[in-house]
């Protein structure tokens, strides 16, 4: 981040897209506060807040006790007083230990107080696998959050679609689940901060196909790009759509296009069953059954824990090779 | 010795306990909703000494037997029966009902129906007044349930490493639903525990709801002067568990000894003993507490109940589309 004031980068990596978008929003807002583990003298553990400490003093960048539950219990507190904290977990599988604030509490605020008060405020973690974390540092837990109404859920896969993301969380009145992937924050892309930026909602085609709709998010994204021009030189035209938000889902760009090229291949880290990718399928069979050639398929991550062994663990999510055969098996 | 603070005290119990007789009785008529009514009476002390002793602008959270405090906080008879009513006229609208009420106006940031769920929700809002440079005091209200749970001591800790203005109101009615404290925990001197996180403790289990206010006062004045603060009520919860619960689990002698030790009771003898007031002005206030409530359970009787559409409001922000109902989904597909 040599330059805060630039306003167009031609390579920034997504790690400080997202810091750059704390930094601008904390700039704008005096309200906006970050706590968490190690946020502030270490920088977060990816280095997401690297510096803000240094920046904003450690009133606004506050290191917390490893106790998840009230990290995020008391960030719904600090929303519902007049702050607009950015709590960060450090691994979304410590959901595990919040999901009571998460799920039972800053959902169901403004619902349960008959739309008195929200507790506006954002939940960064990061998942998946690829570091060999193992079964408690590694899963991708969306579909508990997507299955939980009164959360926007955010998965960004590029830097540009991050740092308008988060800037767009820390400005609406509703709570938002921002899970990042622990691979992305060293890929890099372009950041344009006068595009009006990626809405909650709005899905992104990345490339535009006409034989075969591939719908995926966050890292897998990456993966559906490099399959669909191995697919091209195969004279087979992949559709990619990077849905980003996952909460509001954008089911229009969903049906259209599926219905255009009549069949899918949703792509995820998350599990096969009961799950983001379950819920994206059944969503294209409702709606596009009459259109469809083959059944949608889910190419997902075994419905398995996460194991460490780098050999199972390439294998235990989805391949980029497989994903050209599954979709030309699809378009067969 | 002061001749207005003991009847306001004892005015306060009382409208605690009349109101909590009120919702017993709306659950007769069949007019409450549901029967998941966790009823006060017997433990009005806590509520309001600690509630009195709070200043205007402090705000509080509140466990599922909390219609007490909202009392004492200033809650309005007629929205809060309302509420539990699941009516229109309620506090949430009918949509939280009586483990869900809360009134940001008055400072109630929320009942929880999750044991120890509404305990860091003060630290954070004592987190806001801290950095927001507001003079205000954040109270969690909990049982002794709730001193069982993980969340209290990750909050204390919290409180105590940003010295934050915040206290913690353990309401120990003897009963977590119907496990006896003894079968609960192992060491039961709380004070110990919150001492343990360098909080200023304050240990309640007389009748004397005057002292008790003065000395909860002390806790939540140093509160505010960021030194937060650990406070245990003692005291016996009268009936059930929840309004369907007839007490299997203890002997009706140990209920009629227990429910000898009534803090009204007490304070109303204090008063005619004192000659602060006679039987006779009590019988007034009573009186007069009793037509409020009345009053307040014809309000909710009468309130209208919401339109179907109300689902679908407060999910999500005003600004967001109205989550689409499984009809419109359905008819969408079967007439695709």
């Amino acid at each position: 981040m040599s330059n805060l004031n630039q306003n167009y980068f031609e390579k920034i990596t997504y790690r400080d897209a997202l810091r750059l978008a704390m930094h601008d929003a904390m700039q704008e807002d005096k309200n906006i506060i970050i706590m968490g583990e190690d946020v502030a003298n270490y920088g977060g553990a990816y280095g997401a807040t690297k510096d803000l400490l240094k920046l904003f003093g450690k009133e606004r960048v506050i290191d917390t006790p490893i106790s998840e539950p009230a990290i995020v219990g008391a960030a719904v507190g600090a929303a519902m007083s007049g702050l607009r904290p950015v709590a960060e977990l450090m691994y979304v599988d410590f959901f595990g230990m919040s999901m009571d604030q998460i799920a039972n509490q800053l959902a169901k605020i403004r619902y349960m107080f008959g739309g008195q008060i929200s507790a506006p405020m954002v939940l960064r973690t990061q998942g998946g696998t690829g570091r060999s974390g193992g079964a408690q540092h590694s899963q991708s837990l969306e579909s508990w959050i997507m299955h939980t109404p009164g959360l926007f859920l955010s998965m960004p896969a590029k830097p540009n679609d991050a740092y308008h993301l988060l800037r767009h969380a820390l400005k609406i009145d509703n709570p938002t689940i921002f899970i990042e992937h622990k691979l992305l924050y060293n890929t890099t892309g372009t950041l344009d901060k006068n595009d009006i930026g990626a809405p909650f909602g709005k899905a992104n085609i990345l490339r535009k196909g006409k034989d075969v709709s591939i719908i995926s998010y966050s890292r897998m994204i990456n993966y559906a790009e490099k399959a669909a021009e191995i697919l091209e030189k195969e004279n087979i035209s992949a559709e990619v759509i990077d849905l980003r938000t996952l909460y509001p889902l954008d089911r229009e760009t969903i049906i259209t296009s599926v219905n255009k090229t009549k069949r899918a291949l949703v792509l995820s880290e998350s599990y096969y069953t009961s799950s983001v990718p379950s819920e994206i399928t059944s969503i294209i069979f409702e709606n596009c059954y009459k259109v469809l050639k083959k059944p949608v398929i889910r190419y997902t991550a075994e419905d398995t824990p996460v194991p460490v062994a780098p050999n199972l663990e390439k294998n235990y999510i989805p391949t980029i090779e497989k994903i050209v055969e599954y979709t030309k098996k699809v378009c067969n | 010795m002061s001749n207005t603070l003991l009847p306001k005290l004892y005015k306060t119990m009382k409208r605690i306990r009349t109101f909590e007789e009120r919702v017993s009785e709306l659950f007769i008529k069949g007019e409450s909703a549901g029967t998941m009514l966790h009823l006060s009476i017997g433990e009005e002390l806590g509520p309001a000494c600690v509630g009195t002793a709070m200043q205007e602008n402090d705000t509080f959270t509140t466990h599922h037997r909390g219609h007490g405090i909202f009392v004492a906080r200033g809650g309005d008879p007629n929205r809060m029966l309302a509420e539990i009513a699941g009516k229109k006229d309620g506090y949430c609208k009918g949509k939280g009902g009586s483990m869900h009420i809360a009134d940001m106006t008055l400072g109630h940031l929320g009942a929880n129906a999750i044991v120890g769920g509404g305990i860091p929700t003060v630290v954070g809002a004592a987190m806001s007044y801290k950095y927001l440079k507001q003079e205000r005091v954040s109270v969690a209200f909990f049982g002794d349930g709730a001193m069982q749970q993980g969340i209290l001591y990750e909050s204390m800790n919290m409180a105590s490493l940003w010295k934050l203005p915040v206290v913690f109101c353990c309401i120990n009615n003897q009963y977590g639903m119907g496990t006896k404290i003894e079968n609960a925990v192992g060491v039961k001197d709380f004070s110990k525990r919150a001492e343990s996180f360098g909080l200023n403790t304050l240990h309640i289990n007389d009748l004397d709801v005057e002292s008790a206010y003065h000395k909860s006062k002390e806790i939540i004045d140093s509160a505010r002067k960021f030194k937060p603060g650990f406070i245990e009520i003692e005291c016996y919860r009268f009936y059930g568990h929840a309004r369907m619960d007839k007490s299997p689990y203890r002997d009706e002698s140990e209920e009629s000894e227990k429910r000898k030790l009534d803090p009204i009771s007490f304070a109303s003898n204090q008063m005619i003993k004192n000659n602060i007031l006679d039987e006779a002005d009590i019988k007034k206030i009573d009186n007069d507490i009793m037509i409020e409530m009345d009053k307040a359970m014809e309000f909710a009787i009468n309130s209208p109940i919401n339109e179907e559409t109300e689902i679908f409001k407060d999910v999500y922000s005003e600004n967001d589309p109205l989550p689409v109902s499984l009809d419109e989904k359905i008819n969408k597909i079967l007439n695709n």
